[in-house]
């Protein structure tokens, strides 16, 4: 190995963090879900699968840019709205495993539908971003990177307010609270999950566009759930702000590791370091960096 | 066990089940039958029977079970492969064990993680060992995309090389292992792994080593995936390369045991039979219904679509699996007279 370069060692690390925002953009649609249901959702990443698909098809098709965001989106509110009928409602006070093995199926059911309706070939996604590093202070920086980071920014500042200082999002909060202290006000329990699951969707879809731009649109894009768990693990399932740092150190680990460690291990590591630095950090804090309460099992 | 011990005594419908797969289906099965049918069912319910074990009595939930499969076939093809002179049955056992020790090694998290953390825990078997196997040559005898081809199966100068004999091969070893899985259950060591799956903190309090009972759980579990994996790939695929265990596998097992019924060893063989002809049956339907515009990318899809709604399905209507279908239809076509 060449000697230690500063210069380097920041390089990586900036791309590492950076790269971690993607991760925390998919984990925050499973934090939403996990805070108002107690779900862990599988399908969190077919969501994403399903969303980026629907646009870039309906874009292919000639449909306008704007238009084609509004019916992806729309397309997201329902299925949003579906799934809390079809799956959730059927499904309470089941234990959570139970749940989480019918996101399990769920994320099958959607992976399926996507690709029998939009067909299973690759397409490329262009946002119009353009993916040139820039230098700061000797640092390359992808500036694609880089706005994504500001978009996941803008909707952590969104969701924020949202739970902060709207009705519904106060009910949100009593829910993640204690379900059965908000049920017992009158809060219809029912409606807060389509919300969440709806807002899960959402997020979803920024997510599927910003990875979708990176990857192309593919039936690989439904792995960035993969992606996510460690991060979720890391930061606690219940927490945005975990999500968010959870990323992060994920993001950075990984690429140091891919690239101070890899090549004592030939390399390709980056399938599984991710799960080792979450497991490590487990076997210190078993309810993550920012989680509420040890998640019991069912 | 319960009241048709007085009609039929209970030994009689496994006895009966023997006879059928060891004395008629050989007589009358087509190759096609055992080759595309029999043997990958087996290998599959014997998984199933192994993540059962673990997830439907002890409670601890696994992702990673095509991370243990892919451990037993690659250990046996190279118990097989570097000990010369080394029966096939000696290399088998011995690639379960190495599955057991890697087992107990990815079971460690569970002492300390529950629930969803534990099972996300264990995706990094299935990640750590898909890409081991990838990475170093030497697992696949330096075979350049890791392909690893099964050896002829011989014990005793018995040749098992035909469809029928891979069948019965198979089928002897998933009856030996299950008959065990069976036995286990009902001793103590079984009872612990529910007291554990039900409530960790009364079965400590009632005496139950939870610890040694969770990683005795895991080392079981994974000596019988351990072994399943190698049949997957010595009776039924015959070539087989690390890509074959990915997770779809691991998923496919849990599904097995959701669909056939938790805590059941009769549920693994049950969603195993359903998991390893619905596929068929729908390939069969969708080209009668679609003709040439149902291709294998379109099959696969509604292959996805169909299972994901089974998975859900049954959770919703039937958590108990077909297990419970069956025995209520049991009921109600043989009525107990002495339990109406």
């Amino acid at each position: 190995m060449p000697d230690f370069d500063p210069l380097f060692f920041a390089e990586v690390l900036v791309g590492g963090l950076l790269a971690g925002v993607m991760y925390s953009l998919v984990a925050i649609g499973f934090v939403l879900i996990y805070k108002t249901s107690r779900v862990l959702n599988f399908a969190q990443g077919s969501m994403v699968l399903l969303a980026a698909l629907t646009f870039v098809s309906l874009l292919e098709r000639g449909v306008p840019f704007w238009a084609s965001l509004l019916l992806a989106l729309a397309a997201m509110v329902l299925l949003g709205l579906a799934i809390e009928r079809t799956v959730l409602r059927p499904l309470v006070n089941k234990p959570p495993i139970t749940l989480f093995m019918a996101t399990l199926g769920l994320s099958y059911v959607i992976e399926g539908v996507a690709q029998l309706v939009w067909g299973t070939q690759v397409h490329g996604l262009d946002l119009g971003i353009d993916d040139k590093p820039f230098e700061v202070g000797g640092i390359l920086i992808s500036k694609f990177d880089l706005v994504a980071a500001g978009i996941a920014a803008a909707m952590v500042a969104l969701l924020t307010g949202f739970f902060r200082y709207t009705r519904i999002g106060l009910a949100f909060r009593a829910a993640a609270d204690d379900q059965f202290a908000a049920f017992a006000v009158g809060l219809r329990l029912t409606r807060i999950w389509a919300t969440a699951w709806v807002a899960a969707g959402v997020v979803a879809l920024v997510a599927g566009l910003l990875w979708g731009a990176r990857l192309g649109v593919q039936f690989s894009l439904s792995f960035v759930v993969l992606k996510a768990l460690p991060v979720l693990v890391l930061g606690g399932f219940d927490s945005i702000i975990g999500a968010i740092v959870g990323g992060l150190i994920i993001g950075a680990g990984e690429k140091l590791s891919e690239v101070y460690i890899g090549p004592f291990f030939g390399g390709g590591i980056e399938s599984w370091f991710a799960y080792v630095i979450a497991l490590v950090f487990l076997l210190v804090r078993p309810a993550g960096l920012f989680g509420q309460q040890l998640v019991e099992s069912a | 066990m319960n009241a048709s011990a007085s009609r039929f005594p209970r030994w009689l419908s496994p006895v009966a089940l023997l006879a059928v797969a060891y004395g008629v289906l050989p007589l009358v099965g087509s190759s096609y039958l055992f080759e595309a049918i029999l043997t990958p069912f087996l290998a599959l319910s014997l998984a199933a029977v192994g993540l059962n074990l673990l997830t439907g009595y002890a409670g601890q939930v696994s992702l990673g079970s095509a991370a243990f499969m892919a451990v037993g076939a690659f250990a046996a093809y190279n118990f097989n492969l570097r000990v010369h002179g080394l029966p096939l049955l000696a290399s088998l056992v011995l690639a379960g064990l190495v599955a057991t020790a890697l087992g107990v090694v990815f079971g460690l998290p569970s002492l300390r993680l529950r629930g969803f953390y534990l099972a996300v825990s264990t995706l990094a078997a299935q990640f750590f060992v898909e890409w081991a196997l990838t990475k170093f040559s030497w697992f696949s005898n330096n075979n350049p995309s890791g392909v690893i081809d099964a050896p002829s199966l011989r014990i005793f100068g018995f040749s098992f090389d035909s469809s029928i004999g891979r069948y019965l091969f198979a089928l002897t070893i998933v009856v030996v292992l299950t008959g065990l899985a069976q036995r286990l259950v009902d001793t103590q060591t079984g009872h612990n792994f529910i007291a554990v799956r039900d409530n960790e903190l009364a079965a400590k309090v009632i005496g139950v080593p939870v610890l040694r009972t969770k990683l005795l759980a895991f080392a079981i579990s994974s000596f019988i995936i351990g072994v399943a994996g190698a049949l997957w790939a010595f009776a039924y695929l015959r070539t087989v390369e690390p890509a074959g265990f990915n997770l779809d596998r691991s998923f496919q097992i849990v599904f097995i045991i959701i669909i056939g019924g938790l805590a059941s060893i009769r549920g693994a063989f049950f969603g195993a039979a359903l998991l390893a002809v619905f596929p068929l049956i729908l390939s069969r339907v969708g080209s009668y219904l679609l003709g040439d515009r149902f291709d294998s990318g379109v099959l696969d899809m509604s292959q996805r679509l169909v299972l994901g709604s089974l998975i859900i399905f049954f959770l919703i209507a039937e958590p108990d699996g077909l297990v419970a279908l069956w025995d209520r239809l049991k009921r109600r076509l043989l009525p107990m007279p002495n339990n109406p």
